[in-house]
């Protein structure tokens, strides 16, 4: 439990560097389909196999689709990192949408405030390598995500 | 506006989605199949995923809502060709395709709706009121 807790304390600050970074606009239904092609494109350049790169553009897809659906749109940040010998892409969102009062309940399994499966947030985490999401409610709201190529 | 086509095959309807879909589309080929199901009294609906590489939450329930909806008209929906890493992906997402079906490939799939629809009650309503498919009467 204790080494639990350690590495989960950890996070995705320990020692990443970023190999490439792009950024994209996210305004309109219209531009999901394209951001998913790029984070295909970086994934593929990093030799990511199919299962891992499948479970990282549909995570992307989920909260493109939030950050649409709840937060009117916003920015996401594209990256190729490595940490240590591992390589893998990160996806940050950022939003300045209302934000979510409680990230606990948001997380949940079936908790929806748009009449919604209420899966995008905790399927997300569970198809990735690291999640962390942070909102402030007037603010916006910022999630990242890891999917190392080997996770 | 572009469109999926919907093929009708006897009793059933076949439908293959070729592209990765934008979320327009995806909710006018609900509509689509809906309208033609109760058009056509069909029985059955294969969706054919084979060449699709992500299924979100929003396709995932746009397949489900095809499945209901169908169910409701009398008819059993069979989604064919999903991809493994798909399949996997689902899974670990979370996502319940409740009423769904799922084949190999068409071929299975139409084994499948066989072998699930009964058909002696099937009569093509082109012998009721001359149904015609929107494209062919366009042309
Ligand atoms: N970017 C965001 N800004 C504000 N609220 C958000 C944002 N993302 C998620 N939420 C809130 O968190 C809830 C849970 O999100 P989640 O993606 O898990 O489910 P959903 O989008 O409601 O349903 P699904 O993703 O299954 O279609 C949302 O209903 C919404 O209230
Ligand atoms: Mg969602």
């Amino acid at each position: 439990m204790t080494i639990h807790l350690a590495k989960m304390r950890m996070g995705m600050s320990q020692m990443i560097s970023v190999i490439t970074k792009q950024s994209m606009l996210i305004q309109q239904d219209q531009d999901v389909v394209p951001f998913r092609n790029r984070v295909k494109e970086c994934a593929v350049k990093l030799k990511m196999g199919l299962v891992n790169q499948t479970k990282l553009i549909t995570a992307a897809s989920e909260l493109v689709r939030n950050m649409l659906k709840y937060g009117r749109g916003g920015q996401v940040v594209i990256e190729a990192v490595s940490k240590r010998n591992q390589f893998g892409v990160r996806l940050i969102f950022i939003d300045k949408g209302p934000g979510i009062p409680d990230i606990a309940l948001a997380m949940k399994d079936g908790y929806s405030t748009g009449k919604s499966l209420g899966l995008g947030l905790p399927g997300t985490k569970r198809l990735v390598n690291e999640f962390d999401i942070e909102s402030a409610v007037g603010v916006g709201t910022k999630v990242s995500i890891i999917k190392w190529c080997n996770g | 506006m572009e469109k999926i086509p919907i093929l009708r095959m006897g009793p059933f309807l076949l439908v293959t989605i070729q592209v990765d879909l934008y979320d327009r589309l995806a909710l006018n080929l609900e509509a689509d199949l809906i309208k033609t199901i109760s058009d056509t009294n069909a029985k059955g609906v294969l969706i054919d995923i084979s060449v699709v590489s992500i299924v979100d939450s929003f396709m995932g329930r746009i397949i489900g809502n095809i499945a209901s909806m169908s169910k409701i008209l009398d008819a059993e929906t069979v989604v064919v060709g999903m991809q493994p890493a798909v399949a996997i992906t689902l899974i670990e997402l979370g996502l319940p395709l409740t009423g769904v079906h799922t084949a190999l490939n068409v071929e299975r799939g139409m084994e499948l709706l066989r072998a699930k629809v009964n058909l002696d009650d099937y009569s093509s309503s082109e012998d009721e009121d001359g149904y015609e498919p929107d494209d062919q009467r366009d042309y």
